[in-house]
């Protein structure tokens, strides 16, 4: 089978952004699962909390902008909520009653929105200045709002590089990633810190819940699929590790969307076409998941892990 | 006569009353003509089975398997498969199933077990969603559709699955059957070792015991236990999917397992018909249902983690050393 | 697990105490399960509110009986929906079954429904199984085989001079019969064919793909949120003007509102449209915009329909339930004035009927779906030859 070049360009680009769709949500799991030892099943809930909050309030205003300014902190403010009144008391637990405390507030957030949204999906509308196409080199015209989410998301990536290496509050993060006790003794609220960085872990399941709506449909349960693949970003960028999530993500959203389109035209080539319809699609979608497994079989720690080597 | 004596004999009261109960539901059930409840409380026994097969490892090994209901699949996918090829016969069916079971939960394992914390919840996850996505590419066995089984396992005319009835009572069998030999292999030297490894695996391993090499052992009979659970889910529902193999299935036993009482093999199946039933009565009442269940998960988490049977008095803190109290009067 | 056996037994003798009172001579049960939640919610209610309004315009009664209808929801998931059918057969022991929205929730539940010698009336799934070999004198269907609306596809492009045309449906078995009803008729050059997952929700991957293969136009069968989801992203692309989208169950007043005027000037096939000029039609869409306050789909005319066939033949049995022969005697007359005109059933006790092609517009401010000729005439499914049934 001969690739055409152009349609790998166009696949390189949708695997882009899917990877820093995935970066957004990655990004706030792995802190959270670096510095406070939490697993947050529930990370995927948010994102759909921020999803539906942003529908509603297009709804309301007509306005993506407005809906944007103002979905984000209401996620965080829910957010903040969720940590104070579960989550805090669950660092200290093991990871099994993490696991099966944040599978109940799974549980708890995708009924509660179908009580108040009701059963049926919500839908968000591009705004109209990102309706268009972007027409770039070599005949590649790429939806303009596919391309917010790649700048949106690069941009948090610079965002969270600039905040993690050059502050205060970025050197007592990484300190937390790399060794808790320390940011204990160096005489900071711990407490405080915990609940400033799982805010800013919903903040930016807020933004991909956001960017998310004008694509997905807004529904209950769409957190899911996206958790499960973020959990798959972190454990092989190596929890706690920003960098590493950042690589993850990128790597996940490119073989996962180039595994999908491009494995079972290959396999074809190989392999007799009745083989190869059967097999495609199966080893397409399972490809993360033995990328994955390979990864901690043969490097447990991740690719990048937080902890100096 | 003491509190503890007290609990002991309210224990076995529960116990016993539960078995008796257990036994005369089928007639129970054909009398009120009301077979909906056979049906409904056979399928909390098969979970019953899968959730104490997830016990031995979770409860004992301290292996938080995150994949456990591939093996649900994989029994169920086994007589779904035959019987497609019009393989009903009980002498086939159940040793494909349970040693295919077997072979996955080994390979599993194997990677699996290099890893620990959270990477083995992790992984095993992933390897669950393996399956999953490959249950949903098998086009000519139904894929994402699933497959309609067109008839029950064949054992030949001395048992005859065709009735729920008798379904019942082998799902029963199976259940009571497991529980003993759960039960055996906790106690035992090899139980021993699994549970030692669980508190300190490099005394263990001092010790002179291949730790590993047992905990993978423990992983594969948990995980053929839970493909006969397959298989008689598969037998149950006339139909498998890949739907069983699904991520939130694997966490609703893991519910089970806690809510009843992990490190008791008895409490798991207190869980399975105590989440059934509340799914059962609650969904009755509203279609909101999870909205109820996910704050009490968290309660139970929070404040009860000894789970239904502690509250009975009998499950031990999982990580005490001994084999689980006095053990059921079947036992 | 003791206390719930002793609940689960006291219930069980309520349920048993409740049976034995006379009250249930005069009612009718009615099981119907549908996708209420998730993507595909809509349609579960398009579907259920066709239904009620077939029950209230009969005057709120099923030939002379109360209708009890008990609403489950399948999820669009097989294994859920043969649970609900278990438990409406076994605890509710209902006395049909309708609705059913989604072929591979039908093709779970249809061996155990029509076993316990129960009507199911699908108010829309027509898997090709069901409509040939597999038929069962229990089964009707009030919508269509689920070719058909997709053959009557087929035909028109293949009159309207297409060469190369692109095909595109979710994986499952209705997707698979949709693509095959289109390639029955359509003779041209089929550029590609693709399966996706079903309720997938982003296609960017599959419209790169598109785009690449250069078709001269595209069929998709993507019914509920996952026509949302695949016009929008197609919108998006910029290719409703370049590459021209043809359709059935994609584009309709279930989705149309969410897709927006992405949606306009493109064109679907159905065996029923809004505009159709028969008084039983224009009774029904006039009063559902009424009640409902949005327009009414094929669901809600099908569902309209099963409830109008379920009143007709327990009208001609006296309200007898218990003689199937007699009560499936009358149900295969089918007597009553159906909103898509006049039709019969098949021997496979599928419709033998008409389907329309229908463009997208905006009329009176709303997004609606207009009757634009006849494609097919009195169409019979290929499949009938295949069912044993004679009658």
């Amino acid at each position: 089978m001969v690739i055409d070049p152009q349609l790998l360009a166009f696949q390189a680009l949708n695997g882009l952004q899917l990877g820093v769709m995935l970066f957004l949500m990655a990004a706030g799991l792995t802190l959270v699962f670096g510095i406070m030892n939490l697993i947050n099943l529930a990370h995927g809930s948010l994102y759909m909390v921020g999803a539906y909050f942003a529908a509603t309030l297009q709804g309301w205003s007509g306005s993506f902008v407005l809906a944007a300014l103002l979905a984000i902190p209401a996620t965080l403010v829910l957010g903040v909520a969720v940590e104070l009144v579960v989550l805090r008391t669950l660092y200290d637990r093991d990871h099994l009653d993490q696991v099966l405390a944040t599978f109940g507030l799974i549980l708890f957030f995708n009924e509660a929105v179908r009580i108040v949204w009701g059963p049926s999906a919500l839908f968000m509308t591009t705004p109209d200045f990102l309706s268009g196409q972007v027409a770039l080199p070599f005949g590649i015209i790429y939806p303009s709002y596919r391309f917010a989410i790649i700048a949106v998301g690069l941009a948090v990536a610079l965002f969270l590089y600039g905040l993690i290496s050059h502050t205060r509050v970025g050197m007592l993060i990484r300190a937390g990633a790399s060794n808790r006790a320390m940011v204990g003794a160096l005489g900071v609220d711990v407490k405080f810190l915990y609940t400033a960085v799982f805010a800013l872990g919903t903040a930016l399941a807020g933004i991909a819940g956001l960017m998310a709506g004008p694509i997905l449909s807004v529904e209950s349960g769409m957190g899911e699929p996206i958790l499960i693949l973020t959990f798959v970003v972190i454990v092989i960028g190596g929890i706690g590790s920003i960098r590493g999530a950042f690589m993850g993500a990128l790597l996940i959203g490119v073989v996962d969307t180039l595994g999908r389109s491009f494995l079972p035209g290959l396999l074809r080539a190989t392999f007799n076409p009745q083989v190869a319809n059967a097999a495609g699609p199966a080893l397409a979608s399972m490809l993360i998941y033995i990328l994955m497994a390979l990864v901690l079989a043969f490097r447990p720690q991740g690719l990048f892990p937080a902890r100096a080597a | 006569m003491t509190a503890t004596s007290r609990r002991i004999v309210l224990r076995a009261l529960v116990l016993w009353g539960g078995l008796a109960l257990l036994l005369v539901l089928p007639p129970a059930a054909a009398l009120a003509d009301q077979p909906f409840y056979l049906t409904l409380v056979t399928r909390m026994l098969i979970f019953a089975i899968a959730a104490l097969s997830l016990d031995l490892i979770l409860g004992y090994g301290a292996m938080v398997s995150f994949g456990h209901a591939a093996y649900l699949g994989v029994g169920a996918y086994a007589v779904g498969i035959l019987a497609y090829h019009g393989v009903n016969a009980a002498w086939i069916q159940w040793p494909v199933a349970i040693v295919a079971s077997a072979l996955v939960a080994a390979l599993i394992g194997l990677v699996s077990l290099r890893t620990s914390g959270v990477y083995f919840i992790m992984i095993t996850l992933a390897f669950a969603q393996m399956l999953y996505f490959l249950g949903i590419s098998l086009k000519i066995y139904g894929g994402d559709d699933g497959l309609t089984i067109n008839a029950r396992t064949d054992f030949g005319g001395v048992i005859d699955l065709a009735s729920n009835v008798v379904l019942y009572y082998l799902v029963l069998a199976v259940l009571l059957g497991f529980l003993l030999l759960g039960q055996r292999l906790i106690a035992s030297r090899f139980g021993m070792v699994i549970r030692g490894a669980k508190s300190n695996e490099r005394r263990m391993r001092a010790l002179g015991f291949p730790t590993v090499r047992y905990r993978l052992v423990a992983f594969v009979i948990a995980g053929t236990m839970c493909g006969v659970a397959g298989v008689l889910l598969a037998n149950l529902t006339n139909f498998t999917s890949p739907a069983y193999m699904h991520w939130t299935r694997s966490g609703e036993l893991m519910v089970m397992v806690i809510l009843g009482g992990m490190g008791s093999l008895i409490g798991p199946i207190f869980g399975a018909f105590a989440l059934l039933a509340l799914e059962e009565v609650l969904s009755s009442y509203t279609q909101h249902w999870q909205f109820i269940l996910g704050p009490v998960l968290i309660l139970i988490v929070l404040f009860a983690k000894r789970g239904i049977y502690g509250l009975l008095g009998a499950a031990r803190e999982s990580a005490a050393a001994g084999p689980p109290a006095a053990g059921p009067p079947h036992g | 697990m003791t206390k719930f056996l002793v609940s689960a037994a006291a219930a069980a003798a309520l349920g048993a105490a409740v049976a034995a009172t006379p009250v249930a001579a005069q009612t009718v049960k009615i099981g119907f399960i549908a996708t209420f939640s998730g993507p595909g919610g809509t349609i579960g209610t398009h579907l259920y509110d066709g239904f009620m309004l077939g029950i209230e315009h009969a005057g709120g009664k099923l030939g002379g009986l109360t209708p009890e209808v008990i609403k489950e929801d399948d999820q669009l998931k097989p294994d859920v929906g043969l649970q609900a059918a278990q438990k409406l057969l076994q605890r509710d022991k209902v006395n049909f079954i309708s609705g059913v929205i989604f072929s591979n929730v039908m093709m779970a539940i249809y061996k155990p429904v029509i076993e316990s010698q129960t009507f199911l009336i699908s108010s829309n799934a027509g898997p090709s199984p069901i409509a040939g070999a597999q038929c069962s004198p229990y089964f009707f269907s009030t919508s269509w085989q689920n070719d058909d609306p997709h053959a009557a596809m087929g035909k028109h492009l293949q009159d309207k001079g297409i060469k190369r045309l692109y095909l595109m449906a979710p994986n499952y078995q209705a997707g698979k019969d949709a693509l095959t009803g289109v390639k029955r008729m359509f003779k041209g050059e089929i550029v590609d064919e693709i399966y996706t997952t079903v309720n997938q929700p982003d296609y960017s991957a599959e419209i790169a793909a598109l785009r690449a293969a250069k078709p001269e136009a595209l069929y998709v069968f993507y019914p509920g949120g996952m026509g949302i989801n695949f016009v929008k992203q197609y919108a998006q692309a910029g290719l409703v003007k370049a590459l021209p989208l043809y359709s059935a169950f994609t584009t309709d007043s279930t989705t149309v509102d969410a897709q927006g005027d992405a949606a306009i000037g493109t064109f679907g096939t159905a065996f029923w449209t809004v505009d159709l000029k028969n008084p039983a039609n224009q009774k029904f869409v006039a009063d559902f915009r009424k009640k409902h306050n949005y327009e009414p789909s094929t669901y809600s005319a099908q569902a309209y329909d099963s409830a109008q066939l379920i009143d007709a033949a327990l009208k001609a049995t006296g309200g007898k339930l218990d003689n199937k022969d007699a009560l499936r005697d009358a149900l295969r007359k089918a007597d009553f004035k159906s909103i898509r005109g006049p039709f019969k059933f098949n021997n496979n006790q599928f419709p033998i009927q008409s389907y329309y092609l229908y463009e997208t517009v905006r009329e009176d401010g709303k997004l609606r779906q207009l009757g634009r000729g006849t494609v097919l005439t009195d169409h019979a499914d290929v499949y009938a030859k295949d069912c044993p049934m004679k009658w």
